[in-house]
């Protein structure tokens, strides 16, 4: 089983300053990064009028089918996918095998170029995540779960 | 497997909901969906074929209250029931903190129900799990229809381990909440459990 995924204020900061300088040396239009499970871990850029829970979710679906599809084919992970639209392109790379980076863009950049500005920017992210489950892992963590009561858990549903 | 946030301050948990074909899962989906105030919920996602039947996975995710200053939040997904998407239905199970059976009372639905039951116990097996200890609950829906098989009938087939059990109408949302509550309550109270052991 996978261990618990967390984030911390730090671990936060560095991911979000590779995701905004991604959007700006990509010249995309959005960034996201989603865990293996489709949960939403940072994104930047024109986010605004995107439902960024649902593209998260459908992104990890993708991810866990192509998965699948490896396997089948005795294949590790498709690493990478690429889908083109007629205004938008999105690009999707695994990293570390534990969380996918989105990039989604227009005609004002090119494949080439978003190719080249993730590669960067999954090996810093890889280090990042290496350093964060490291984090998790050790014993000593002020862990806000310990605090949790029963009456804490019963008063959510005293409505 | 759960993610806790210490930055926006939420704890988000996986649950899925697993049963046979048409046992109503989906349905589940839609009358929490419906009954959730807008600033609680997301969109509501159905990958589904055009006559409506699941084929890869419903989605919603919704948030319940605070604790302890942290907002919960639950991504609900419903695997599709019908044998032949078994690859799917693995990849679903995925990182599941709770999973919630929903079992069809019709007694001519029996068979498929036991089916269902034994395919989640292996499909968790392979992801590490075992249906024996994560948070699990089981719902008797279609109580309303008249062949419904007697509650006993099911309990005996369906829950020897005597996990937290509710009758239910999904169709007009009886019980729909009550199954909901239940295994959220026990998603953070095995939550809590664990990382007290670290
Ligand atoms: N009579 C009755 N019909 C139900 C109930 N719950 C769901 N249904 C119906 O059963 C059919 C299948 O439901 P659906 O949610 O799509 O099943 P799923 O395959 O498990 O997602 C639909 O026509 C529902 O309206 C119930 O409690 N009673
Ligand atoms: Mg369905």
């Amino acid at each position: 089983m996978n261990p618990q995924m967390v984030m911390y204020e730090e671990e936060f900061n560095q991911i979000q300053a590779v995701v905004e300088r991604l959007v700006k040396e990509a010249n995309a239009k959005v960034v996201f990064i989603v865990d293996k499970n489709g949960q939403l871990i940072a994104a930047a850029g024109d986010t605004e009028n995107l439902d960024t829970t649902s593209l998260a979710s459908l992104t990890a679906g993708n991810i866990a089918a192509t998965g699948g599809m490896a396997r089948l084919l005795r294949e590790n992970e498709f690493a990478t996918q690429y889908h083109e639209g007629e205004k938008a392109n999105i690009h999707i790379q695994l990293v570390g095998n534990r969380v996918i980076l989105v990039v989604i863009f227009d005609a004002r950049s090119s494949l080439g170029l978003v190719r080249l500005r993730v590669r960067r920017a999954s090996d810093e992210l890889n280090a990042i995540f290496e350093a964060l489950l490291t984090k998790v892992q050790s014993p000593d963590r002020n862990d806000v779960l310990t605090e949790i009561t029963d009456a804490d858990i019963d008063n959510l549903f005293n409505d | 497997m759960s993610f806790i946030n210490y930055l926006s301050r939420e704890i988000n948990c996986k649950l899925v909901y697993y049963g046979p074909g048409l046992c109503g899962k989906t349905t589940n989906l839609q009358f929490i969906y419906n009954k959730t105030a807008p600033e609680a919920k997301g969109k509501m996602i159905s990958l589904a074929t055009e006559q409506e039947r699941t084929l890869f996975f419903d989605f919603l995710p919704i948030s319940l209250g605070e604790i302890r200053g942290f907002r919960t939040r639950f991504h609900l997904y419903t695997v599709p029931g019908q044998v032949f998407y078994d690859a799917s239905r693995k990849l679903i199970l995925k990182g599941v903190d709770g999973v919630i059976f929903v079992a069809d009372s019709q007694i001519e639905r029996m068979e498929a129900n036991i089916e269902s039951m034994e395919n989640l116990r292996t499909n968790l097996a392979e992801q590490g799990y075992s249906l024996d200890k994560i948070p699990f609950v089981i719902q008797y829906n279609k109580r309303d229809l008249p062949s419904a098989a007697p509650i006993e009938e099911l309990r005996q087939a369906l829950n020897a381990n005597n996990v937290p059990e509710y009758e239910a109408v999904a169709a007009k949302g009886d019980g729909v909440f009550d199954t909901l509550k239940a295994i959220t309550k026990l998603v953070l109270t095995e939550l809590k459990k664990g990382s007290g052991q670290q």
